[in-house]
């Protein structure tokens, strides 16, 4: 197999054949990233054709509502499905994992080609939105019976959900087996970076919950297209059903995106610190299998509104209220790493400053939502959609655009720019908080409802709705910063260091930049008292 | 810390948190719009201090720690078994002490969302693509239009024609899926004289975002005569 590996990912002239059939980590999760920002910067235009829209009540960009909705429902579908999850499981696990722990490359390097294959066919499937004479408008949480009466094309969203899903299962069993199996001689358990916690815990959820999700989409498609009758209330069926199932996955989906964020926050905050993690088994045992232990516990609130038994939404309001001790502890960990650190604000440490605020917000915002009687009014509106923007949507894209940096110049073998990183960096601070801390604001103050093509029973929120999508524009500028600092640094970037940052890390101190096939020049061993946070010796 | 102090700051944070469990449900029944107006409140003020304390121990941090030469690197120490126990249980219990309290509050609430006055006025309401119809007891039905006396509860029971929609008034805090198949409730008090809006909550298709329309609260001798000049008349069709 080496020789074959070898072979393919020889270090040669660009061959497009090679980078299609490479089994290569390193490759395998440089075509994730590829994907996860092309579909991140699709599903961002669409973000801002729907705040443009929303800068006057009645219509502004488009007169059909269908055009709106269409927008808001790849919005929502490639942010998930085709940015986060695969942007966190698929390339920051792939670059990292085999270099962290030592190994030449995963388990099954074959199959983690199909990952990625199977990706990329998500994508296309996911493109085909914007081609198909009846494009989706169900919004990605696609419930029924809207998503099965809708002249929508309601398949195109179940087969996009399904090679996700797929891809997703096919990591989950490659990335567990490499990390449990092929960890240096004289790693022990205690001595792994947080981040491969974090990506063992994101997977352990994967398994265990992607498959409700393949279920839920499935069933939709069975009733929509060969008239089954799962959700259908006239033949006996109930939507409530698709929507426990949905949520059953889709909150420890937040988890599965949440947990290898925070991992990446921890490695550039212990790099830029210098400084060992604070408390590492109480923010490992804790904090990472804390979340994941209750993280199917907390799908409740939800569907507080939506007829759950009265008792559930007991049990559900206090589950949901439990999960800030794990967060909390994760929180803890990372501002007991800055005590007694030696912080230097690079780009990456500038993102991970910003995560520490930003997810501060969307942490505490997430509180009322756990409450069902305070959850009656602000269900449905655009606190939602503030709330989930600051802990997940925002809060994670700092983790990925932090850790991209923090990992470029291993990757790339090429420095960035520091004032043009850091000027990315404070443009996109600055507009994500005008823009949702005014959506959340609409939601509870005004009640404004999310999902919406317009808002005529509210135009006196009009004037704030401008301002938030003046944000917007201002994040899609920052974006833009981003996007040319790293095409600068490809160009015109210094020839990177092996261990630019002084970090501790295998990865840093024992790989070049960037790696060869096979990662190390001889294979790995850690001694007695290596520690990838073994700083201040 | 030493040992002994660690039991006693752990002592108190127990007694705290027995304190918390056992907060008591109010008797009387109370305005929902009230209760939530004031839990929310609290909520904020809650929220605003686990906030501070942490961001300006983010600020604190991250200034004093500031890199001060290029080879410097960080000197924390590893934590002693007690001392990682503690940061862990401590703060457990002291999330877990806020997360018991603000339970115990939303429960009480939630008790009084989910218990209708017995002297309420019953009003159906069934949602469909796009709109409200509003059914009174006297078989008047009404469009997008919900009108109430002032100065007595009215529990709407929610229905849907077609698929999921959500019956929202912001001004009365509540709201509530309507799902084909199934009835659910709500129930408000409206005190004043006024108009509110009504609005679809849950998307429902292309209009969506129309599905919305007025409560409207009279003083109750108006309602009855707009009551009485609407009923159909004697044997008339429903």
């Amino acid at each position: 197999m080496s020789a074959t590996a070898a072979t393919l990912t020889a270090p040669s002239k660009f061959s497009f054949k090679e980078w299609i059939f490479t089994t290569d980590h390193k490759r395998v999760a440089i075509l994730y990233i590829i994907g996860s920002f092309a579909a991140f910067f699709v599903a961002g235009l669409m973000a801002m054709l729907m705040r443009t829209e929303l800068l006057s009540v009645g219509p502004t960009v488009t007169a059909n509502p269908s055009t709106y909705n269409t927008w808001l429902y790849f919005h929502g579908a490639a942010m998930i499905l085709g940015y986060q999850i695969p942007a966190l499981t698929g390339f920051f696990a792939n670059y990292y994992v085999p270099l962290m722990i030592g190994a030449k490359d995963v388990a099954f390097p074959r199959v983690n080609a199909l990952s990625v294959w199977l990706y990329w066919m998500g994508i296309v499937l996911a493109l085909l939105t914007f081609v198909v004479p009846d494009p989706p408008d169900i919004m990605w949480t696609g419930y029924p019976p809207y998503s099965i009466i809708t002249p929508g094309n309601t398949a195109l969203y179940t087969f996009t959900v399904l090679l996700m899903g797929f891809s997703s299962i096919a990591g989950g069993v490659n990335f567990l087996t490499t990390i449990i199996r092929m960890r240096a001689p004289g790693m022990t358990w205690n001595k792994l970076n947080i981040f491969i916690w974090c990506t063992m815990g994101a997977f352990a959820m994967q398994l265990i919950f992607v498959p409700f999700l393949g279920t839920a989409v499935t069933m939709l498609s069975f009733d929509k297209y060969l008239g089954t009758h799962f959700f259908d209330a006239n033949a006996g069926g109930t939507p409530l059903l698709y929507e426990n199932l949905f949520w059953f996955y889709s909150h420890p989906a937040v988890y599965v995106i949440l947990l290898p964020g925070v991992g990446i926050i921890y490695e550039i905050v212990a790099t830029f610190s210098r400084n060992r993690v604070f408390n590492y088994k109480g923010v490992v045992y804790g904090g990472i299998w804390g979340t994941v232990l209750l993280s199917g516990i907390v799908y409740g609130h939800h569907i507080y509104v939506s007829a759950i038994p009265n008792w559930m939404a007991y049990v559900m309001t206090f589950t949901t209220l439990l999960i800030s001790i794990p967060v909390g502890l994760l929180m803890l960990g990372l501002l007991g790493t800055l005590y007694k650190g030696s912080i230097a604000f690079k780009t990456p440490m500038l993102y991970a400053a910003g995560f520490l605020f930003l997810f501060l917000i969307g942490g505490l915002t997430g509180i009322p939502n756990a409450m069902s009687s305070i959850y009656s009014h602000i269900h449905g509106t655009q606190w939602i959609v503030g709330h989930f923007h600051y802990v997940m949507a925002v809060s994670i894209t700092t983790a990925i655009i932090g850790g991209t940096y923090y990992v470029w110049p291993k990757m790339t073998g090429k420095m960035y720019n520091e004032v043009l990183g850091k000027l990315g960096f404070f443009t996109f601070f600055i507009g994500v908080n005008i823009t949702f801390s005014i959506m959340m604001y609409m939601g509870a103050a005004y009640g404004l409802p999310r999902r919406s093509y317009d808002y005529a029973q509210f135009s006196e929120v009009e004037g704030l709705q401008q301002i938030a999508t003046v944000g917007s524009y201002i994040i899609f500028l920052g974006a833009l910063v981003i996007l040319i600092s790293w095409i600068h640094a490809l160009i015109w970037g210094e020839r990177a260091p092996q261990n630019p940052w002084g970090s501790k890390s295998l990865e840093w101190t024992h790989a070049q930049s960037p790696p060869p096939p096979g990662n190390y020049a001889e294979p790995v061993k850690v001694s007695e008292d290596w520690d990838p946070y073994g700083y201040g010796k | 810390m030493g040992r002994k102090s660690f039991f006693i700051i752990l002592g108190i944070l127990f007694v705290l948190f027995l304190q918390f469990t056992a907060t008591g449900y109010a008797e009387a029944p109370l305005d929902i719009k009230e209760g939530w107006n004031e839990l929310w409140h609290e909520l904020m003020i809650d929220l605003l201090i686990i906030g501070i304390i942490f961001a300006v121990s983010t600020i604190y941090l991250l200034i004093k720690y500031k890199r001060k030469s290029p080879n410097e690197e960080g000197s924390a120490k590893k934590l002693s078994p007690l001392a990682a126990f503690g940061w862990v249980v401590i703060p457990v219990f002291v999330f877990m002490a806020d997360d018991i309290y603000l339970a115990a509050k939303s429960f009480e609430l939630w008790g009084h969302y989910r218990n209708v006055p017995a002297n309420a006025l019953v009003i159906n309401v069934e949602g469909y693509m796009w709109g409200w119809d509003v059914k009174y007891p006297e078989r008047i039905t009404t469009t997008n239009e919900l009108r109430v006396p002032a100065g007595r509860p009215v529990k709407v029971r929610l229905t849907s024609r077609d698929v999921v929609h959500s019956f929202f008034i912001p001004d009365y805090r509540v709201k509530w899926d309507t799902v084909k198949g199934r009835e659910n409730y709500i129930w408000f008090y409206p005190k004043k004289v006024g108009e509110h809006v009504m609005t679809c909550t849950e998307f429902c298709g292309v209009l969506h975002h129309a599905m919305h329309g007025k409560v409207i609260v009279m003083p109750e001798n108006e309602f009855n005569q707009w009551v009485e000049a609407n009923k159909p008349k004697e044997g008339g069709a429903i």
